[in-house]
């Protein structure tokens, strides 16, 4: 008698602290997901921004003055061009 | 065992001392159940609510609004989140130094700043929407009373010149212009919130709950195609510079799907920048905005009569002597001609030939296409204000009105209304829908105005138009057949004819098979030319040349390129 109920009070200490782990463990790990999605929207941000400053670097006018001013291009008059059509 | 011995134990205690101490220890558990059930049971929910509001927040999930797009996916507008500066006037207490930097930081005025933070309020905004580099070194000096908060603020790359198109967004981010209001609904996000368990260090350690799921704006993929926006713009701002106008529009529709490839309007903005804008500057005149539309009206008229069979493609028509009197109003030709055939009186836009042409038809039927053209009722795409111009009930007009309603003048229309009338010429005479998102698929049949063959005919003839011997050689694009008709109206003030006008074209390309339909509008040109020949035809050259090339659309006129390249005109550009 004495012997099983030794055994039943090492199982429920065991499950105890067993319960007490798990709920640690699931907290951490709560906070490292909470972590990693303010990471996501941070670098969704960014995202955000670089897709901005991209657009602002290839905005045409500033494409077309670095074409003419800067590299000297020019359209092709319509005879320099040759289509192929497929 | 001595030790066990002890006199006390052999007197006998009173038996009330044992019945006090019992009914003590009672009491003391009653009072302990009694507590437990009070705890437990009836004040539960306030100590719940306690317990959470120590350790269980409320955290606010914000929803970014959608992006614009152009139809290959290059961003138009787009929110990012910036930092609003704001502060509690009694705590802050800073250093005439601390001031100076921060003014200085915040672009203001020390003194200015100094006078915000004397105001006797709990919450002042110092500056909203600040870039986020300069909050961070704001935040790096770390003063007293001085707070950030998280705003959306919405950028538009190319600015000025997609501003009309795009509109803007005003206070909480929602849509007040353009196609940020109408399509609000699809752009805007809507911010949620959930519960959540934080410990001691702010962290969160437990989701409880999502109150209201945070929904994001869906991105809008517009029809306009960037580039063709900008060749659009900087065509019509150099045309409008040159030509001294006051105000100027440009509409490129796709004739195969009836999508709004570019539109911009002069003067314009900068939607970025929206500081001491006026009135002049916000008018999306391309919808708002309707005018007498003069001789791009003509080949509607023609069309009809076709149709109806009044007239033939070379029945001919006496214009001489170029003055034609109705009750005592005389309409009047700008050039004397003699006898013209019907494609001549389009392509020397002759008004009294026109107006010859109007007369033998009913209002009734005149009505009803200008009707089907959609004239006289606004597009409904959704933008603030959009005009459906004037036409009046067909049983009011008398003859001379039909008369001048032929040539484009007694009727009003807007630039848009206009380019879209024409699909039905580029196009085998019927009419699409006009689309500002970008199509998967081009509808298969609008609806129908004229017949195939009318359509066609008329195409002919507004190809003779930018002919030599029409009244816009200035609209040709080397290496492709164009179709158009230029528009010089006189401008109505005040009930009367003044001498200003609006100059327009609308036409299409490549004539045999129509593409792009490119519609320009001029107010007020006062650098002294005036004809649509000589101001909006040029720019509609220029446009669609360009347009054209980046579409890689094959020449389809029978000029060789190569022989092509001496009649070039000499100031050929992107």
């Amino acid at each position: 008698m004495i012997r099983t109920n030794l055994f039943l009070l090492a199982a429920v200490l065991i499950c105890a602290l067993a319960a007490v782990s798990t709920n640690y463990r699931a907290r951490k790990l709560v906070t490292e997901y909470e972590r990693e999605q303010a990471h996501m929207r941070a670098l969704e941000v960014e995202w955000g921004q670089l897709q901005l400053e991209q657009s602002t670097w290839a905005t045409h006018a500033r494409v077309e003055e670095i074409a003419r001013q800067r590299l000297g291009m020019r359209a092709p008059k319509p005879g320099q061009i040759i289509v192929v059509v497929p | 065992m001595r030790l066990t011995r002890s006199p006390l134990l052999d007197e006998r205690l009173p038996a009330w001392r044992a019945h006090l101490v019992m009914g003590l220890l009672l009491a003391g558990s009653l009072a302990l159940v009694a507590r437990s059930i009070w705890l437990q049971g009836v004040n539960k929910e306030f100590l719940i609510g306690q317990g959470e509001s120590r350790y269980e927040r409320v955290i606010e999930m914000p929803a970014t609004r959608g992006r614009i797009l152009d139809r290959h996916g290059d961003v138009l507008a787009i929110s990012t989140p910036v930092k609003s500066i704001w502060a509690i006037p009694e705590d802050a207490r800073l250093t005439p130094a601390q001031t100076r930097e921060l003014a200085k930081l915040l672009d203001t005025d020390p003194r200015d700043l100094t006078r915000r933070l004397a105001a006797e309020r709990d919450f002042v905004f110092l500056k909203r929407r600040i870039a986020p580099d300069i909050a961070a070194r704001i935040g790096a000096l770390k003063l007293p009373g001085i707070h950030f908060q998280d705003e959306y603020r919405r950028y538009y790359p190319a600015g000025e010149v997609t501003a009309h198109m795009l509109g803007f967004t005003g206070a909480e981010d929602m849509g007040q212009e353009g196609v940020e209001l109408a399509m609000n609904a699809q752009l805007a996000g809507k911010p949620g919130s959930r519960r959540v368990i934080k410990d001691r260090l702010g962290r969160i350690v437990e989701d409880v709950e999502s109150i209201h799921v945070p929904q994001e704006g869906r991105d809008v993929v517009l029809a306009l195609d960037a580039k063709l926006q900008y060749l659009a713009y900087s065509r019509l701002k150099a045309a409008l510079a040159e030509h001294k106008a006051k105000a100027g529009g440009i509409v490129m529709l796709d004739a195969k799907s009836g999508e709004v490839l570019a539109l911009a309007n002069l003067p314009t903005y900068n939607p970025n920048n929206r500081a001491g804008l006026s009135g002049a500057q916000l008018r999306n005149r391309a919808f708002t905005d309707t005018f007498e539309p003069g001789s791009t009206f003509k080949p509607f008229g023609v069309a009809l009569a076709l149709e109806k069979g009044h007239v033939r493609f070379d029945t001919q028509i006496q214009t001489a002597p170029g003055r034609l009197t109705i009750n005592g109003a005389t309409i009047s030709d700008a050039h004397r001609h003699d006898v013209l055939s019907v494609a001549q009186v389009i392509q020397k836009s002759s008004n009294v030939g026109t107006a010859k042409i109007a007369l033998g038809m009913r209002p009734e039927d005149m009505w009803t296409m200008f009707d089907n053209l959609g004239f006289g009722q606004p597009l409904k795409l959704g933008f603030p204000g959009e005009a459906g111009g004037r036409l009046r009930p067909w049983k009011r007009w008398r003859p001379i009105e039909q008369a001048t309603m032929s040539y484009g003048h007694g009727i009003s229309v807007t630039l848009v209304q206009l380019a879209r009338a024409y699909l039905a010429f580029a196009r085998d005479g019927d009419l699409l829908p006009l689309s500002l998102a970008r199509l998967e698929a081009a509808p298969n049949v609008g609806v129908r105005v004229f017949t195939q063959q009318t359509a066609k005919e008329v195409r002919a003839m507004l190809e003779m138009a930018v002919q030599p011997g029409g009244t816009a050689p200035g609209a040709r694009v080397p290496g492709y057949r164009v179709a158009g008709k230029t528009g010089t109206a006189n401008k109505l003030e005040g009930g009367r004819y003044a001498d200003k006008y609006v100059s327009s074209f609308v036409g299409f390309a490549p004539a045999s098979d129509p593409r792009l339909i490119v519609a320009v509008m001029l107010d007020e040109p006062a650098g002294g030319r005036y004809y649509g020949g000589e101001v909006a035809a040029p720019v509609f050259a220029g446009v669609m040349a360009s347009a054209l090339r980046s579409l890689g659309v094959p020449p389809d006129d029978t000029l060789r390129p190569m022989q092509m390249a001496n009649v070039a005109p000499a100031g050929e550009e992107m």
